[in-house]
């Protein structure tokens, strides 16, 4: 009983992460087909706001939101500035995107007192757990779910969906589709700085945290492949099962090894990741 | 008289390729008229210099007395041009319900009469939950002028609604495009050649000459 609570746990928390971790990347790449590497900066810079506001006296969900926000107000500036013009040349905006992580290093440049984690633990058959934690799996279903309502059922989603499928007739439809991507990209970088922000209590900020979060988001990415529920999410839960499997069997270095290696099986098999597979069986 | 859209001397094309080469036409409010011509002349690049999708490269576009040659597409679809594309075009992973809610957006206010666009393509009501890229080409097209008529356009741009379409369908789709008396332009080589009355079309021989079939 204990042992199958500690691996749900351990497999809960490897699926929260990915989600959380991998979502802004997801949206960027599936909707914008712009590969950002400057996504763990976004993340690094909602941790670093957070921990700020926070140390401030904000209570902490209100500093986690302004993390996201502020990671969101500097993803649209960075779009509407540099990689709007490099849409039509996806390399150059993997340089670009990866440029503007180096000069957000060099302008920060130094370590954070973390906040600590809140809401301390609680305990099962003799092993504590960090009550946060099962937050975290909470809140990732909810941006699932809360991600799948904005692209479904709201019009915005509606149009920004019609706009990935075929911009030029969006474009004759009367969409602004400069100001779709505009803010798409912004919500990708918002997720991400909604992830910094919820992780940023549980480790210590060091300006290349983001590196942390960048194998798992883009392991989970490759995998999922652009659509966002019909590929990230589940591949979120495989390499949750595989990594927690694998950590509990031969520990933490295991696990990442697990996740490479799918990552590699994955990609000889199915290039277009599991959305494109799916959807390319319906076609 | 008022013309919905004046096309004066329009020259336009794909990167340095010229393709129109001085085109000139009026639309009227309220009038159907059709440009006809072999493939490749041109008739598809006019209709997507006329939304926008392709720029001016000389000559003028006015639409309802404004000129709108750097006027950009969505600007101009929410002035009130509504685009059909040839290929139609419909959003292939949205449904067909929300490839009209898409439509919508170049509204330019008050709210939409569905139960026209049901009225005149009841498939579309039928199927609105399908993704439309399921959907047979006459429904795509039926969908790609549904779309259309929820932005409340002033001007329907058709490109090709009959092609690849079965004859009962294009009867269908023809019926309700049909409102008033058809006038018809020519064109050849990037340039219209003749203007035609609805009478000249129903005469084969001239229909003919000018197609060069």
């Amino acid at each position: 009983m204990s042992t199958l609570f500690s691996f749900l746990f351990q497999f809960g928390d490897a699926f929260a992460f990915l989600v959380i971790a991998s979502m802004g990347l997801a949206i960027i790449f599936g909707m914008m087909g712009v590969i950002n590497l400057a996504h763990g900066e976004f993340i690094m810079c909602g941790a670093y706001t957070t921990v700020s506001l926070a140390q401030l006296g904000l209570p902490l969900p209100l500093a986690i939101l302004g993390g996201s926000i502020t990671a969101g107000l500097i993803g649209m500036v960075l779009e509407r500035t540099i990689i709007r013009h490099l849409y039509h040349r996806p390399l150059d905006s993997i340089v670009a995107t990866w440029g503007a992580t180096q000069g957000v290093l060099i302008v920060l440049g130094s370590t954070m007192q973390g906040v600590g984690t809140p809401l301390g633990s609680f305990t099962v058959g003799g092993f504590s757990y960090s009550t946060y934690r099962v937050v975290l799996m909470g809140i990732a279903v909810l941006l699932l779910v809360s991600l799948y309502l904005f692209f479904y059922h709201t019009r915005a989603g509606v149009i920004a969906r019609a706009t990935i499928q075929l911009p030029r007739m969006a474009r004759a439809t009367g969409v602004d589709t400069g100001k779709v991507y505009t803010l798409t990209f912004g919500l990708g970088a918002a997720l991400a700085g909604l992830a910094g922000g919820l992780y940023a209590p549980t480790m210590t900020l060091v300006p290349t945290m983001g590196a942390t979060f960048m194998v798992e988001s883009f392991v989970t990415v490759v995998i999922g492949g652009g659509d966002i529920f019909l590929g990230a999410a589940p591949a979120a839960a495989i390499l949750a099962v595989i990594r927690s499997g694998m950590t509990a069997w031969q520990g933490q270095l295991f696990g990442q090894i697990g996740l490479l290696i799918t990552v590699i099986i994955v990609i000889r098999l199915l290039p277009g990741g599991l959305s494109g597979w799916i959807l390319g069986g319906r076609k | 008289m008022s013309d919905m859209l004046k096309v004066t001397d329009l020259r336009a094309g794909y990167g340095g390729e010229p393709v129109l080469q001085g085109v000139s036409l009026r639309v009227g409010k309220g009038e159907i008229v059709a440009v006809i011509g072999r493939n490749g002349v041109g008739k598809s690049t006019l209709m997507r210099t006329l939304i926008g999708l392709l720029p001016v490269g000389a000559g003028q576009i006015e639409f309802a007395g404004r000129e709108v040659n750097k006027v950009t597409a969505q600007a101009r679809a929410r002035m009130g041009i509504g685009y059909i594309p040839q290929g139609r075009d419909v959003f292939p992973r949205l449904t067909v319900r929300e490839n009209l809610l898409v439509g919508e957006t170049a509204r330019r206010g008050g709210t939409p009469d569905y139960d026209k666009v049901y009225e005149f393509f009841p498939i579309l009501k039928e199927r609105a939950r399908q993704a439309a890229g399921t959907l047979s080409g006459g429904q795509q097209q039926q969908l790609a002028i549904g779309r259309a008529m929820v932005g409340g356009p002033d001007l329907m741009l058709l490109d090709e609604p009959s092609e690849g379409i079965q004859p009962s369908i294009v009867k269908d789709i023809a019926r309700n495009i049909k409102r008033l008396n058809a006038e018809g332009f020519v064109i050849d080589k990037g340039r219209i050649i003749a203007e035609v009355g609805p009478e000249d079309i129903k005469d084969r021989e001239k229909v003919k000459k000018w197609l060069a079939l």
